[in-house]
């Protein structure tokens, strides 16, 4: 494999991509783009090892999510499927002060940040709005419009240039997760020309992921994503999104740059929905099978799993273990969602207003009289 | 109790109502584990697998594959302490609870619209909306009010604040120009039945035309009181002989789309009984050639480019009728249906674009085309954009037949079976390889001396393609 010369990786699609971790388990030493910055990853074995234990973990959580959907336990759930490398990789690579602002499939990006994977389960069962701290977690709620929180983020990211926390390896820097078809809103594209013209310290983190539920790609865009870029005067770099150690490289690196002062990065993680968009959604109807086969042969922990057993990091005891653990993190996480609490009816009055107000007050007291009028109410 | 568990038939996605089983991937007395795979089951929206919520032995199965269930009825339950030995005798198996059961009700045999269908009923006494299925016009039921006699389930309203305004029935309101109102599904209702919204009467809300309206324009006049029965109920109607099967899926669609074309479109059918003799031996040629060793060639292969040919002769035989615009729509693409015969019933997916394949991509076509069919695996796509049909019923062995024509086409040819049959062959009466075709179409677009011209041409290749090949080009 020549080195330090070529931003072609293997299976990479036209134009190439950045890969620091073939499918069959190949390390690539180091990649220099036509940019002329060249990345690389320096890992121990314990770095490589606990990057394992992350994809195969949130893998399984995810599984055992769409089991709890299909026996009527969640409402809906957005599979990441296949989508476990960008996520991991690009999760560990933001440092504890920066601020992510996810979409409602960053359940690895979530798990990486060191939050107690249940969080956004009361969103998808329908017991709470999915309201969480966004400052003490920093990662904002999910979204669910799809591209609105690049809008966000981009806002946000001013507000730090604003308050004087960039310039410095201290400095915050903000990521924007989004997909390829948000690439088509607006406001994505707004968030382009405000983080571009304001020079905002962030990172958009684009997982193209070939369709925008059933439309496909090139329904999306003429050129590679990443080189749209150029036209709002920020690089933009395409990954191997199944690659999670190009994923950590690239985005540490960008992520860096931005806290630095250095601006916006719009990273194109190339990857693969291998389930469904969300439960709801029959991928047969709009993809062949002999692509998610293809996609199949790239997954991102069979090669992170070879590279770890080629180098002897690794072995079946090890690989097992994290196997085992993983599967009684899922099975806790099931006891935990079916124990989840159903909300009382007048907790819909809880978050309307910061202080209450004496309309709303009256309309809760009315309400409350309301359900005590019935035998065996709690209220 | 609690060690029988009853698994019901969850929304499977975001307001489904119904979901069909499929098929079961376990049977009674089958250990299975915790999320193992154990039925799969179709919805409007996907077939999917759903996987054991317990671990334990399989109990009971309550619905056979191939049922439709309403969601939330039990559909299977599991032994989840086997161990503990065989269950009490008087309890042979779980009953489900006659509340699950009630919710497992067969659909209403009819109603205005397509159940399932926007604005139609949905099962559970639902009115479909756009996502979901909107609220349940049925009385809640409710826990008793304090104070209330038991067994009496009035529910009081809270009183209102401002005493609404008294409502006046629907009445149809004169429109004063301007666009008609409706809403898009109305919309399209009314132009798949082939009629002008502005001659429908509105009685929806600022004068908007309702779907009620439209199928009432769609039915004629106002309905006359039915006719009393002359006969009175025999023994002759012996229920017990009669086999009643559910309409649905794609016999569903097929009477939908059957019925919305012929009482739409006036068709006209006319026959031709042609010698293709040379067209058989046109075929054995093809055969033997090089470009054609790895692929399947049948006399439909030719009809079809015979069909193409004579498109490109005639082209307005390629149109469509838009009631909507009150426009012919003239096609330059021809997206050429097959009508095939499945296990799911008839579907006409097509060939896309078909005037611009070479013969033997056209061949591959039509192959993948019938095969994907048979499977049972068309995706909406292959069915969808349709501009003019064959239906091949010589398969079947029979001569011809009058097809009607599939929604927004305006020609579909009948190709029967090919036989020897005594013909006057130059001057003298020869066993010739004879066929009929059969075209129907849409005679508000096509007059009989363009439809009779379209297959006499068709008719014509098919007894000398060769020459025909070279008189046209």
């Amino acid at each position: 494999m020549a080195n330090g010369e070529s931003i072609v990786g293997a299976d990479a699609p036209a134009g190439g991509f950045v890969q620091l971790l073939t499918p069959d388990g190949e390390r690539v030493d180091s990649v220099t783009t036509a940019d002329g910055i060249t990345y690389s990853v320096d890992f121990t074995d314990d770095e490589y090892r606990e990057l394992y234990r992350d994809l195969v973990t949130v893998r399984r959580l995810d599984a055992e999510a769409t089991a709890l959907q299909r026996q009527g336990e969640l409402g809906i759930w957005a599979s990441l499927l296949g989508q476990e490398a960008a996520q991991v990789g690009s999760g560990r690579a933001m440092r504890p002060q920066d601020m992510a602002f996810p979409t409602y499939r960053e359940h690895g990006v979530l798990y990486t940040r060191g939050i107690d994977p249940i969080m956004p389960f009361g969103l998808f069962r329908g017991v709470d709005q999915g309201g969480w701290d966004a400052n003490e977690h920093r990662f904002n709620g999910y979204t669910i419009v799809i591209g609105s929180q690049t809008l966000h983020a981009t806002g946000y990211a001013m507000g730090v240039t604003m308050d004087g926390k960039t310039g410095g390896p201290d400095g915050e820097a903000v990521i924007a997760y989004f997909g390829d078809g948000a690439t088509s809103q607006g406001e994505v594209n707004e968030a382009f020309v405000w983080a571009g013209v304001f020079h905002a310290p962030m990172v958009f983190f684009c997982q193209n992921n070939q369709y925008a539920i059933s439309e496909p790609l090139e329904r999306q865009t003429r050129i590679p994503l990443y080189r749209r870029a150029a036209g709002y005067g920020f690089p933009g770099v395409r990954i191997d999104g199944n690659d999670v150690l190009a994923s950590f490289a690239v985005t540490r690196a960008a992520l860096d740059n931005a806290r630095n002062g250095q601006g916006p990065t719009l990273i194109e993680a190339y990857t693969y929905r291998m389930g469904a968009h969300t439960s709801s959604d029959d991928p047969t109807r709009y993809r062949i099978a002999s692509e998610v086969e293809s996609w199949k042969a790239k997954d991102p922990i069979s090669r992170l799993r070879a590279f770890l057993a080629k180098q002897q990091v690794a072995d079946e005891s090890f690989f097992d273990e994290v196997d085992e653990t993983a599967k009684t993190l899922a099975l806790s996480l099931r006891e935990r969602v079916l124990e989840m609490p159903d909300p009382q009816p007048i907790s819909m009055f809880d978050n309307v207003y910061p202080h209450g107000s004496p309309e709303l007050d009256a309309q809760r007291a009315q309400f409350a009289e309301y359900h005590a009028s019935f035998e065996g109410s709690d209220h | 109790m609690s060690r029988i568990k009853e698994f019901n038939l969850p929304d499977l996605g975001e307001g489904l109502t119904e979901g069909e089983i499929l098929s079961w991937l376990v049977k009674v007395g089958d250990t299975i584990e915790l999320n193992q795979p154990i039925v799969e089951v179709e919805t409007a929206k996907a077939a999917v697998e759903i996987p054991a919520k317990w671990a334990g032995v399989v109990s009971r199965i309550f619905v056979e594959a191939g049922t439709t269930v309403e969601v939330g009825a039990p559909i299977v339950a599991i032994d989840t302490d086997p161990s503990a030995g065989p269950l009490p005798s008087d309890l042979p198996g779980p009953v489900p609870s006659a509340e699950s059961l009630a919710a497992v009700e067969i659909a209403p045999a009819e109603g205005a619209v397509e159940p399932g269908l926007i604005g139609g009923p949905a099962p559970g006494g639902r009115t479909a909306v756009l996502v979901g299925y909107g609220p349940k016009v049925t009385t809640a039921k409710r826990r008793p009010r304090v104070g209330t006699p038991s067994g009496s389930a009035v529910v009081v309203p809270p009183p209102p604040v401002v005493p609404p305004a008294p409502v006046a029935p629907p009445t149809p309101v004169a429109r004063t120009g301007g666009p008609v109102l409706a809403k898009p599904p109305v919309r399209k209702l009314a132009r798949d039945l082939g009629l002008d919204l502005a001659t429908i009467a509105g009685t929806g809300p600022l004068g908007s035309v309702t779907r009620d309206d439209v199928q009432k324009a769609a039915a004629g006049a106002p309905q006359a009181a039915p006719i009393a029965p002359a006969v009175t109920t025999a023994a002759v109607f012996d229920a017990s002989r009669e086999q009643r099967i559910p309409v649905k899926g794609v016999r569903k669609l097929t009477a939908e789309n059957m019925v919305a074309s012929a009482f739409t479109a006036p068709h006209v059918t006319e026959f031709l009984t042609v010698d293709v003799t040379r067209t058989m031996k046109a075929i054995e040629k093809l055969k033997g050639r090089r470009e054609f060793r790895d692929v399947r060639i049948s006399p439909l292969l030719l009809v079809a480019k015979a069909v193409l040919l004579a498109v490109g002769r005639h082209p307005m035989v390629n149109s469509s009728w838009s009631a909507a615009t009150n426009e012919i729509v003239v096609k330059e693409y021809v997206n050429l249906g097959i009508a095939a015969a499945t296990e799911r019933g008839l579907i006409v997916p097509n060939v896309k674009d078909a005037g611009r394949l070479s013969l033997r991509e056209l061949a591959e076509a039509l192959n993948t085309l019938v095969q994907v069919a048979k499977s049972g695996k068309t995706p909406p796509f292959d069915m969808a954009g349709g501009t003019l049909s064959i239906t091949n019923v010589g398969v079947f062995g029979v001569d011809t037949g009058t097809p009607i024509l599939p929604p927004g086409e305006s020609a579909i040819l009948a190709f029967g079976a090919i036989r020897p049959m005594p013909w006057v062959h130059k001057e003298k009466i020869k066993i010739r390889q004879v066929t009929t075709l059969g075209l129907s179409f849409d005679h508000r677009i096509i007059d009989g001396e363009l439809g009779s011209k379209f297959l006499r041409d068709i008719g014509d290749f098919l007894t000398d393609p060769e020459g025909a090949l070279l008189a046209w080009i």
